[in-house]
């Protein structure tokens, strides 16, 4: 089955975050992957080691780019040096499509480095909706959104995340990179279904899907990225595969990195989640 | 809500009970953010306030290790939340968090008392290095640059990502020592993976350098990270090149000062002059 016009209709498989602790053993091995995921910022930068890496990588593989710094969210206008950077690293990677959190991070030039969660309300939605269109028309590449894990709601809400999600990106008309885990994390730190969040949102417009692995605490879960994926995310890795078809997917593992075949190994079980769940259709 | 992420810590990494107008956290918390059936709306927003100032202290602790030997870990970490304080990061990449670090030990030397001028020594060494790890480079010069120009009129640009650095203390083996003694890892800025609090690490003590000039060029060379001692003729040629002077005026200038006459400074100079060219330290400026 063919993927959407979100992901420029490629169909990528399964993706592996690239991580410094690998490198060597991806330069020296070369082993077989259908693509890596970048983080953006990591490579925007002027010369040196990072973009020698990427250059080898990028004779070898398919990369699609991550970024964690538009911040779509946030009132202030783009920084605009951010964005020269990032279409320079679009148009050395000739990266199919773009991802970036659907969140806000910086104020009055003052940068957090999270991905903070906004209040759903209409008025937001429309302002992000509006950013991210002026993103990809200067980047001149699909925009996917990822939903992100959060740890607070806001009074000023008016609507549930799955809906401001829709809007967003019905609005921007963009793709969705939908982030499983960070729904299963959301669902439990704010009660509600994660399944009514899979199922209520504009699924022709998923362009790729995220796996990890959380933390659980106490009273909270907590999105570290440094655990295999639990049995309750691949669940709903399986239930999100039925709804939007075969999507690229990538598994994020970015805290306590084991090995590369170890990562590796873990994120090929999504393959099998996706055959058996594309057979049964 | 930016005000409550940017808002130190208390000393038990927890977020302020009392707010900057005198109120309670609670009371401003309960305001925007919603309690659930297990956190309060202060709880809540007190796991943004402690993953900001993990995430930048990380960050700091991981760039910074000659810095954070040489004050302690605790004493670093409070240098670091104050630096953080006047000057929170302004980029949207954490590699250009310490930008000012240099500036605020100049500007608040308390912080690094009694090892005021180790510390900045240290700070630049350490910042030199992120600007040689991933820092603009021009194009290299090569022989046909500069085969027609002679001495007193060719101008020599150094790369952007060089610095030269006076120096009052051998940081630089200090550095190595440090790296050695723990585990040396490269920071990753990863997805919105969350971050724990600074800790003490557990290595061999390394003892602080003697007071002893230094003269460095830090830079890269096949993309790997690497500082030069050099001597004060070779450090003065380069500083009077990087402020635009000609080759010869360079060199007169550097030889003026010097009181070693009884060297032989032509071939001294030819030789230094074709080791910054292989190291491509060199570009023709436009």
């Amino acid at each position: 089955m063919p993927s959407n016009e979100f992901n420029g209709f490629t169909d990528y498989g399964i993706g592996i975050g690239l991580r410094v602790p690998h490198y060597r053993h991806i330069l020296a091995k070369k082993p077989v992957v259908d693509w890596f995921e970048i983080i953006s910022e990591n490579f925007m930068v002027d010369s040196g080691r990072p973009l020698e890496v990427l250059d080898q990588i990028l004779e070898q593989y398919r990369v699609v780019q991550h970024g964690v710094a538009i911040y779509f969210g946030s009132a202030d206008d783009f920084d605009r040096t951010h964005l020269n950077r990032l279409k320079r690293l679009v148009r050395r990677t000739n990266t199919p499509w773009l991802s970036d959190h659907l969140c806000w991070g910086s104020v009055d030039g003052r940068y957090t480095h999270d991905l903070l969660p906004m209040p759903y309300t209409f008025a937001v939605a429309k302002h992000t909706a509006e950013k991210i269109k002026a993103a990809r028309d200067f980047l001149e590449v699909p925009i996917c959104v990822e939903n992100v894990s959060s740890y607070a709601e806001f009074h000023a809400s008016e609507m549930t995340e799955w809906e401001f999600l829709s809007e967003v990106v019905e609005l921007a008309d963009c793709g969705i990179l939908l982030d499983v885990n960070n729904i299963y994390v959301s669902s439990k730190n704010h009660n509600f279904d994660p399944y009514d969040y899979v199922n209520n949102i504009p699924h022709h417009r998923v362009g790729q899907i995220h796996i990890a692995g959380h933390s659980k605490f106490e009273k909270y879960i907590l999105d570290t990225h440094d655990h295999p994926v639990l049995d309750p995310v691949w669940k709903l890795y399986a239930h999100a595969i039925k709804l939007v078809g075969n999507t690229a997917t990538l598994l994020e593992w970015d805290d306590r990195i084991p090995s590369f075949d170890e990562v590796h190994h873990e994120a090929l079980k999504a393959d099998k989640f996706r055959e058996n769940v594309i057979a049964a259709r | 809500m930016t005000n409550a992420l940017f808002r130190p810590l208390t000393p038990r990494w927890g977020m302020q009970k009392t707010w900057s107008d005198g109120r309670s956290t609670k009371e401003v918390a309960a305001q925007f953010i919603k309690p659930n059936d297990r956190l309060t709306s202060f709880e809540r927003l007190e796991i943004y306030n402690r993953q900001y100032w993990f995430r930048v202290l990380d960050c700091l602790h991981d760039d910074y290790p000659g810095l954070r030997t040489i004050l302690g870990t605790s004493k670093f970490t409070k240098l670091a939340i104050a630096y953080l304080e006047r000057y929170p990061s302004n980029s949207y990449t954490l590699r250009d968090l310490g930008d000012r670090l240099e500036q605020f030990l100049r500007e608040e030397p308390d912080w690094t008392a009694p090892r005021q001028a180790l510390a900045i020594d240290m700070a630049r060494f350490e910042w030199a290095q992120t600007v040689a790890f991933d820092g603009p480079a021009k194009r290299s010069i090569d022989a046909d640059d500069i085969l027609t120009k002679s001495a007193d009129q060719l101008i020599l640009g150094l790369q952007p990502y060089l610095s030269l650095l006076e120096l009052d203390y051998a940081v630089d083996d200090f550095l190595i020592a440090v790296k050695k003694s723990e585990e040396d890892g490269l920071r990753g800025e990863a997805s919105n993976a969350v971050h724990s609090a600074p800790r003490g690490s557990r290595r061999k003590p390394v003892r602080l350098p003697k007071k002893q000039k230094v003269l460095l060029a830090v830079h890269r060379y096949e993309n790997m990270v690497y500082s030069k001692r050099l001597e004060p003729e070779e450090y003065r040629i380069l500083t009077a090149l990087e402020k635009g002077e000609t080759v010869a005026a360079a060199c007169e200038s550097a030889l003026s000062e010097s009181g070693r006459t009884d060297r032989d400074w032509t071939g001294i100079i030819k030789n230094w002059f074709d080791t910054w060219s292989a190291l491509g330290w060199f570009y023709l400026p436009s």
